[in-house]
């Protein structure tokens, strides 16, 4: 109680302050062995560049005295990772990155018996996109013909995604409830071999994040029908928002970072002052703009304490909806 | 198109024999050597480590130098399995069936070269494949998909038949101890647990197969080799003289075969994303030791038995830069450090960087021609200093065996779980010794387990529950023809050779 206190008191006072008492706390902590950095997806999916992008920041620009090291946990929807933080409680040299996952996971998997509000908020570093991606041979170019294609084509047609019960399969349940067809889902264990098998024909639609998909638009190997932002993002400027066509999906993936619970203040602190930095950075921002991801607001621990209730709130009511069996596909 | 091909290696070696890149080549060589030598460390964590030096070269250099590394820890991985008994990369771990044995016979050299040479074949194998069909091959890539991969993970527990020996019995029930083994954890497509023994969370991320094959080879084997020999020296000091080394380059050709069929194994294996060194390497003794006219005497000290995984290793390690560079996929955990590496340096790896970036493809397709070289002579060097090892008595090597396979059962996943688990897989690998049970099937079982069990399942998934789509991939069935001929052959050699025998008793 104490500890969200001070954090709420450090992100509504004076920006001054909020730098000060970073640069003390940074003074007051520093990591002394490598951090571990983990990643709750697979290898070469959009949540394992980020990392790695993030890790690269940090050392190019000496960030860190000691380095960061990205592990995968990719295990059950994230469920491996969440257990490991879980087990973490207390250690100040283990931070996570989270999707969406990080709220989905904790509701389908009762038995985790894993609570996120106990974790340590660090920071927001992005809002990441979905788009639907199909193959040019497919002859898809409008929502209109893809819905019609999918209700002709019934359970034949397979939409690959990352797991099950996390977001692509969510975002999958809430497009055959808005349009009331009843597709195959196939999970796979992250979201480059999911682009990989759509480029390959053993799937037929993808709701990809743009950095898994983008080379392959580039190459014209797939195309993206509609957007699921509330407004089109500037890298995919023709590509209309499900919202402007009349339906109302809209769906982010959260990029944040999280610490384990009971990690100490200073030390969170000084993850925070870091994450800010790697934020600003030159580096971050440009990949942010090629690749149509929402890095235009960063949040510390208050804001993203508040975002992640929201979060777990939207995703219980979402999951209620939409039924968890439509999405784990039982 | 061969023409142009050329005109662009030629640009790639000469961007390759630039002073920085040439020190970046040997200089990533030698920490290879040392990364893959050490149990645990392995390819991917140098890289890892490493990988904050190259921000300080240009990207070409320093996807240079990290290629060199990942290139020379193939090399070293073969290093401590041969001269230790453990396995310094999970990619070396098929190394250690006959190397080891080699070195207890007092020809840790031979083995050295064997594994040296055959590095180096499967590695100018690779690198000519990749020069030449890179882009085809990135197109074959793509059209594996769930049912072709499972059919390739059949085509691989086929081989386990190679691996087993003559009792068959015995094989099965290896392989399905690694299977059980490969399901505790997380199931990937549920996420439900599953064989969570007494709720520790350290089962949840699974068995790391290095913690398994650590300890049955590095704990086993020193129990073993305690027992047996009570602590006295058991190799005596070879001397490494000039006509020793020739006479053991003569022995090129009892191996070159296994060699050659692990390089070309391996390569294809390395280039479907999801495989890698580790299974092609074990695929490749497998298939050796099945066509080999003399498959007993596998197991016990043969060059051969060297030769073709440390070849296969080699490609494969080639092979895996493919699918990272054409679509972005890393075909193994260490590719995937370099792809984020890639990223960094302001590349994106995909279907364009060959005619985008064609300076940074053909000048790391150029060091790796170079790297080549530099290993195998770094290698051919080192080996009188690496036999030395052998020399020390082993009451002083078992303290340090144990301590190396404590670090390399803890490095992987930084947790004292697999330390302990680790422990009791080597009192595990000691008792089936004893009881002359084949480990190599369980620990090739907890490899592939995960990967054939998840596409199994998504090709049903995609099937709605109906095998069927398995007939309408050409490239599964023919997998699963080869899968059946492996698994007969054997069959049909021991039906000819109990014949045999019987002609000759009913003769004699």
């Amino acid at each position: 109680m104490k500890n969200s206190f001070k954090k709420i008191i450090t992100g509504v006072s004076a920006l001054a302050l909020c730098t000060t008492a970073a640069v003390t706390a940074a003074q007051a902590w520093e990591p002394k062995k490598p951090v571990e950095l983990i990643i709750m997806a697979g290898k070469g999916g959009g949540a394992d560049q980020m990392a790695r992008l993030w890790q690269g920041i940090i050392q190019q620009n000496k960030l860190s005295p000691r380095p960061f090291i990205p592990v995968n946990k990719p295990g059950g929807s994230g469920g491996e990772a969440l257990q490991y933080l879980k087990s973490k409680a207390g250690d100040n040299h283990v931070v996570m990155v989270t999707l969406n996952s990080y709220y989905t996971t904790p509701i389908m998997q009762p038995e985790l018996n894993v609570d996120i509000s106990t974790f340590t908020p660090i920071a927001r570093m992005a809002l990441d996109t979905f788009l639907l991606w199909v193959r040019p041979d497919e002859g898809i170019k409008t929502l209109d013909e893809y819905v019609e294609k999918v209700k002709a084509a019934g359970k034949d047609w397979k939409v690959g995604g990352t797991g099950s019960g996390q977001e692509d399969s969510i975002l999958t349940a809430m497009m055959e409830a808005e349009f009331g067809y009843d597709v195959t889902y196939i999970p796979f264990p992250g979201g480059g071999t999911v682009a990989k098998n759509l480029i390959g024909g053993h799937i037929d639609s993808t709701v990809n994040n743009p950095s898994e998909q983008s080379e392959f638009y580039r190459a014209g190997q797939s195309m993206p029908i509609v957007q699921f932002n509330d407004e089109r993002s500037p890298a995919y400027p023709d590509t209309p928002t499900a919202k402007e066509l009349g339906h109302d999906i809209v769906y982010y993936m959260q990029r944040s970072i999280n610490g384990p619970a009971d990690m100490d203040p200073e030390a969170a602190e000084w993850y925070r002052d870091l994450f800010k930095k790697v934020f600003d950075s030159a580096e971050w921002q440009k990949f942010c703009n090629e690749d149509g991801i929402d890095c235009s607001t960063w949040l510390d621990a208050a804001g993203l304490e508040e975002f992640h209730k929201n979060g777990l709130a939207r995703h219980k009511n979402l999951i209620e909806q939409v039924g968890a069996k439509a999405i784990t596909g039982e | 198109m061969f023409q142009e091909i050329l005109v662009h290696l030629g640009e790639g070696l000469l961007e390759a024999f630039q002073p920085l890149n040439m020190m970046m080549i040997f200089f990533g060589c030698l920490a290879g050597l040392f990364v893959g030598a050490l149990p645990g460390l392995g390819s991917v964590n140098g890289v890892a480590i490493l990988l904050p030096v190259t921000f300080l070269v240009p990207p070409t250099s320093a996807i240079i130098f990290l290629a060199a590394l990942y290139y020379g820890a193939m090399y070293g991985g073969a290093i401590s399995s041969i001269t230790l008994g453990i396995p310094g990369a999970s990619t070396a771990v098929a190394t250690v069936f006959d190397g080891r044995p080699m070195a207890q016979k007092g020809l840790a050299d031979q083995a050295l070269m064997a594994a040296a040479i055959a590095s180096f074949l499967g590695g100018t194998v690779s690198i000519v494949l990749f020069t030449l069909f890179a882009p085809p091959l990135a197109k074959f890539a793509l059209a594996f998909g769930p049912p072709e991969e499972f059919s390739l993970m059949i085509l691989a527990f086929a081989t386990f038949v190679g691996l087993g020996g003559d009792d068959i019995p015995k094989t099965i029930f290896s392989i399905l101890i690694g299977l059980l083994l490969a399901t505790i954890g997380l199931d990937i497509i549920s996420g439900r647990p599953r064989l969570i023994f007494f709720d520790i969370p350290g089962f949840l991320h699974g068995i790391n197969f290095l913690v398994l094959a650590i300890g049955i080879y590095g704990i086993g084997e020193m129990l073993w080799t305690l027992e047996t020999t009570q602590g006295k020296v058991q190799v005596e000091n070879v001397k490494i003289t000039w006509k020793r080394f020739v006479s053991n380059l003569k022995q090129v050709k009892e191996y070159i075969g296994g060699a050659t069929l692990g390089s070309f194994l391996g390569f294809f294996v390395g280039t479907l994303p999801a495989a890698g060194a580790t299974p092609a390497s074990l695929m490749s003794y497998g298939l050796t030791k099945t066509f080999s006219k003399d498959p007993d005497s596998f197991g016990k000290g043969k060059p051969a038995g060297v030769a073709a995984p440390e070849a296969a290793n080699n490609s494969a390690s080639t092979g895996s830069m493919l699918p990272m560079i054409t679509l972005g996929i890393p075909g193994s955990p260490t590719t995937a450090v370099l792809l984020g590496g890639m990223i960094i340096w302001g590349l994106r790896p995909g279907p364009l960087l060959f005619a985008e970036h064609p300076e940074f493809v053909w000048g790391l397709v150029g060091s790796m021609y170079i790297a080549n070289f530099v290993t195998v002579v770094l290698n051919l060097a080192l080996i009188p200093v690496f036999v030395k090892v052998l020399a020390t008595p082993f009451t002083v090597l078992a303290p340090i065996i144990f301590t190396l396979c404590v670090v390399g059962g803890f490095a992987p996943t930084q947790d004292m779980h697999d330390v302990w688990l680790m422990l009791l897989f080597g009192v595990f690998g000691y008792l089936l010794r004893k009881l002359d049970y084949p480990v190599a099937p369980a620990v090739l079982a907890i490899v592939l387990g995960p990967l054939a069990e998840s596409s199994l399942r998504q090709t049903l998934i995609a099937g709605q529950g109906s095998a069927a789509v398995f007939l309408e991939r050409p490239i599964a069935l023919t997998c699963f023809f080869f899968a059946l001929m492996l698994v007969l052959y054997p069959v049909y050699q021991a039906f000819t050779r109990k014949g045999k025998k019987k002609a000759e008793a009913a003769e004699a």
